[in-house]
């Protein structure tokens, strides 16, 4: 319930620019009583690796967790496309690595954790910033680099940070390791508590991720190794890259499931498994999600050099992930047309009004340029771009 | 006390069998602050009219604009020739063109690096060079850096001369262990046993709004070491040419090139654009001559060094009452070795000193070029203390204004300048 609780929080950060869980409620869901209130789906059963049992084949879903998981994904989805735009625009600059086609994979992930427990990825990161707890508006204000984004301009698409969530990396491989001290500490400190650490399928032949199995393993760190595969790493496809493409395989003696990354309730149930798993001290696993992204590996690459047109739109007619949700639910009776447009309608305009706050937000003064290079330390000098400019430098 | 003439020889150098030497300027006696004429040859002697001035700066503008060569006029080929034909190439394609001329020359050479081949480079450096040469001698790697230097490195001690790409040299981290320990150490350890023909190359520095883990430079991290080569290229002619000489060396070069330059065009002549152009390394380059101050910079800085000079002159012309001031401007070409004699000759001619680089200032190129200066013979021709102009010492910021304020502009470069000169 308090997960709950705090996802509809989270959403409803319309012009709250603090991070503080808020207690605007808004009751928009109108209580019918001829909706279904509760429906069982069949998810795919997961493939196992080292595991005699898996997730649970069956998906309870209720109206509000539905009506939520498609608000959660449809604004991930509206705020990507938008940062698209800006993009095109010029507004924003520098990388912007897109993750529509993927918003299963952070939604069913999110909704199967705790807030309180951890998570880090690589550059695809704003997603997974939203889920996290930080709102629209800050995202997009950092990503056109004013002093309202969430790095208050100074970190960009890659370098976004929140309340157990850490970035955002911008060289990937380097954020599997950095999870797996998280969980780490978390073990350390006797808290029930996971790390979620996240790298794609180009990543996943990274030394360093082996280097971190391997440890997780023998010091049984409560950390979920996470393979988003979408198929292509940059413009080089997993058959390219690979010598082993069953990357939830990869991690040989610590157990691994095989995940639809496109059905948000299959993830749910299989990182419920995982993080239970872990929280037993039974020691880390690996999951790999099947999941794909419309855009190019950013906003350089056009996408369509080393995959088809025609693949693009069949994944997305056939397994968008927002679009399984909607029909589940139509065809449950849990929601109705007029609701989904509804929430279409205000996500639009939260989206509008984050944009406009993007956009109209000035930049970062100045005198922060020096600030934060170092913690609780007093100010200090720092060298401008020569010897009579003396910035100054404050924690 | 400042010299009559250039102590040390002028540099000079071969292209296709024929031998250019760059003519020493002679130095001028007396007061340097007084009516000069303004010009990339500046022989400081003679004065011209103000509009001759003028219209002299009005091409001049042109031609730093369109960032043609400003040496030209001081070069005096050993016999006469008709002005070859210039074709317009900018980085990106100098450096492609002149990986497929060595490609084609030597079958030991090889590319490897990430979407290299069928992606045609990330930043298309490499375009062509897979349809051309096939999955043999260009190789799509995996994102393993430290796999695959090691495996490049490898393959040089084996007798193939790799040429070893980081998307971006800030992916070099992960595998400068095999740049370093594998490749630069090699050759003494084995007592000149095994040499390491590898060339690493990739964009350095910082780019556009990439944020801190994308836009560092690596000149200074890699100068520090025995054993590599380091080169920086600043326009097309460098790019090609020391990209070449590169290739055919024998030993591991680190080539730090620039990506908001690649797509920057430059006029190449006839001579340039031979297959077998190559420029040495370990040899820096007057841009443009001067008499009251020097300027060194490497990579897209030397862009801007020649910029604030075109400032100053046009400044000083413009101004009546100011002074007009020429700089020279010299471009390193190579970190290491470092030509020093070069730097010294010059700086012997104008008695002052300013670096100007993108880097942190600590510990950097700069740095190594003051300390170099102090304990040379040049020195003693200072007339003030030398300076560096450098990028701030912050990581880099994602915002446009606060990253425009962590680089070093042409206004820094211009106020720099008059601060030595205490103008």
């Amino acid at each position: 319930m308090q997960n709950m609780l705090t996802l509809i929080s989270n959403v409803f950060r319309l012009g709250n620019a603090s991070k503080n869980v808020g207690a605007r409620m808004v009751a928009s869901t109108r209580s019918f009583a001829d909706f279904t209130p509760q429906a069982s789906f069949d998810v795919k059963k997961c493939e196992l690796h080292r595991l005699d049992e898996g997730p649970s084949e069956t998906a309870v879903l209720t109206r509000e967790q539905g009506l939520q998981y498609y608000r959660i994904m449809q604004t991930m989805r509206r705020m990507e496309l938008k940062a698209d735009q800006l993009y095109k625009q010029k507004i924003i600059r520098g990388f912007c690595h897109l993750y529509d086609g993927q918003e299963a994979c952070a939604m069913g992930i999110e909704a199967g954790i705790n807030p309180t427990d951890h998570l880090i990825t690589a550059y695809r990161a704003h997603g997974y910033t939203f889920t996290r707890g930080v709102s629209v508006r800050e995202i997009l204000a950092e990503l056109t680099g004013r002093r309202g984004g969430v790095a208050k301009g100074k970190g960009g698409s890659m370098h976004m940070y929140a309340k157990h969530f850490y970035g955002g990396n911008g060289i990937v491989g380097a954020q599997v390791p950095l999870g797996a001290g998280v969980a780490l500490a978390c073990q350390y400190q006797g808290n029930n508590q996971v790390c979620v650490a996240l790298y794609g399928d180009g990543a996943a032949n990274q030394g360093q991720i082996f280097e971190s199995f391997n440890m997780a393993a023998l010091w049984k760190l409560p950390c979920i190794f996470i393979c988003e595969n979408n198929k292509f790493g940059m413009g080089t496809s997993v058959e390219r890259s690979s010598a082993s493409t069953d990357y939830f395989k990869r991690g040989d003696y610590i157990p691994g499931i095989k995940v639809d990354g496109m059905d948000v309730l299959c993830v749910r149930e299989a990182i419920k498994f995982a993080a239970d798993y872990c929280r037993a001290g039974k020691g880390p696993i690996v999951m790999e999600l099947e999941t794909y992204r419309y855009h190019g590996h950013s906003m350089s690459d056009p996408g369509v050099s080393y995959r088809s047109r025609e693949e693009i739109q069949e994944v997305r007619s056939k397994s968008d992930p927002i679009t399984m949700l909607k029909e589940r639910m139509l065809s449950n009776n849990m929601a109705s047309v007029e609701e989904i447009k509804e929430i279409d309608v205000e996500i639009r305009k939260v989206i509008e009004d984050a944009a406009q706050f993007a956009i109209s937000d000035p930049e970062p003064p100045l005198d922060e340029l020096c600030n934060h290079i170092f913690a609780n330390n007093p100010p200090m000098e720092v060298r401008g771009t020569n010897p009579w400019v003396k910035l100054k430098s404050v924690s | 006390m400042r010299p009559m003439r250039v102590p040390f020889g002028p540099p000079e150098w071969r292209i296709g069998g024929v031998r250019f030497r760059a003519v020493a300027q002679p130095a001028v006696i007396g007061s340097r602050i007084g009516r000069r004429t303004i010009g990339p040859a500046s022989s400081g002697t003679s004065r011209s009219s103000l509009t001759e001035d003028r219209s002299k700066m009005a091409s001049i503008r042109c031609f730093l604009r369109s960032g043609k060569s400003a040496v030209s006029v001081v070069l005096r080929r050993e016999f006469s020739k008709t002005s070859p034909a210039a074709v317009q190439v900018n980085v990106r394609d100098a450096l492609n063109q002149a990986m497929d001329e060595e490609l084609e020359r030597d079958e030991k050479v090889f590319l490897l690096g990430e979407e290299v081949a069928q992606y045609d480079g990330a930043y298309k450096v490499s375009r062509g060079l897979w349809k051309k040469y096939g999955d043999k001698r260009i190789i799509d790697t995996p994102i393993t850096e430290m796999g695959f230097a090691g495996i490049a490195v490898g393959a040089a001690f084996a007798g193939l001369r790799p040429i070893c790409e980081f998307m971006t040299w800030n992916f070099s981290m992960q595998a400068i262990d095999q740049v370093i320990n594998s490749a630069a150490k090699t050759y003494y350890m084995s007592a000149g046993a095994q040499p390491v023909p590898i060339v690493f190359r990739g964009p350095n520095g910082s780019s556009a709004g990439v944020a801190a883990q994308h836009s560092q430079c690596f000149a200074a991290w890699y100068g520090h070491c025995p054993g590599l080569k380091v080169v920086s290229p600043w326009n097309s002619e460098d790019a090609r040419g020391l990209l070449k000489a590169a290739i055919r060396d024998n030993n591991p070069v680190v080539f730090l090139e620039n990506e908001l330059m690649y797509g920057v065009p430059f006029d190449l002549s006839e001579e340039v654009m031979h297959k077998d152009f190559v420029l040495p390394i370990g040899k820096a380059k007057v841009e443009r001559q001067g008499t009251h101050i020097t300027l060194v910079s490497h990579s897209r800085c030397v862009g801007f060094c020649l910029d604030a000079a075109a400032v100053l002159a046009k400044e000083g012309v413009e101004c009546e009452h100011m002074d007009v001031v020429t700089l020279a401007v010299v471009n390193l070409r190579t970190i290491r070795p470092l030509d020093v004699e070069t730097i010294e000759a010059s700086v012997m001619k104008t008695g002052h000193l300013v670096t100007v680089e993108g880097g942190w200032p600590q510990y950097g190129v700069g740095a190594e070029i003051c300390a170099r200066i102090m304990e040379g013979p040049a020195f003693n021709y200072l007339d003030a203390p030398a300076v560096r102009v450098t990028g701030v010492d912050i990581p880099m910021p994602y915002a446009k204004i606060l990253e425009d304020h962590s680089v070093p502009q042409i206004k820094d470069i211009i106020f720099t300048v008059k601060k030595v000169l205490n103008m």
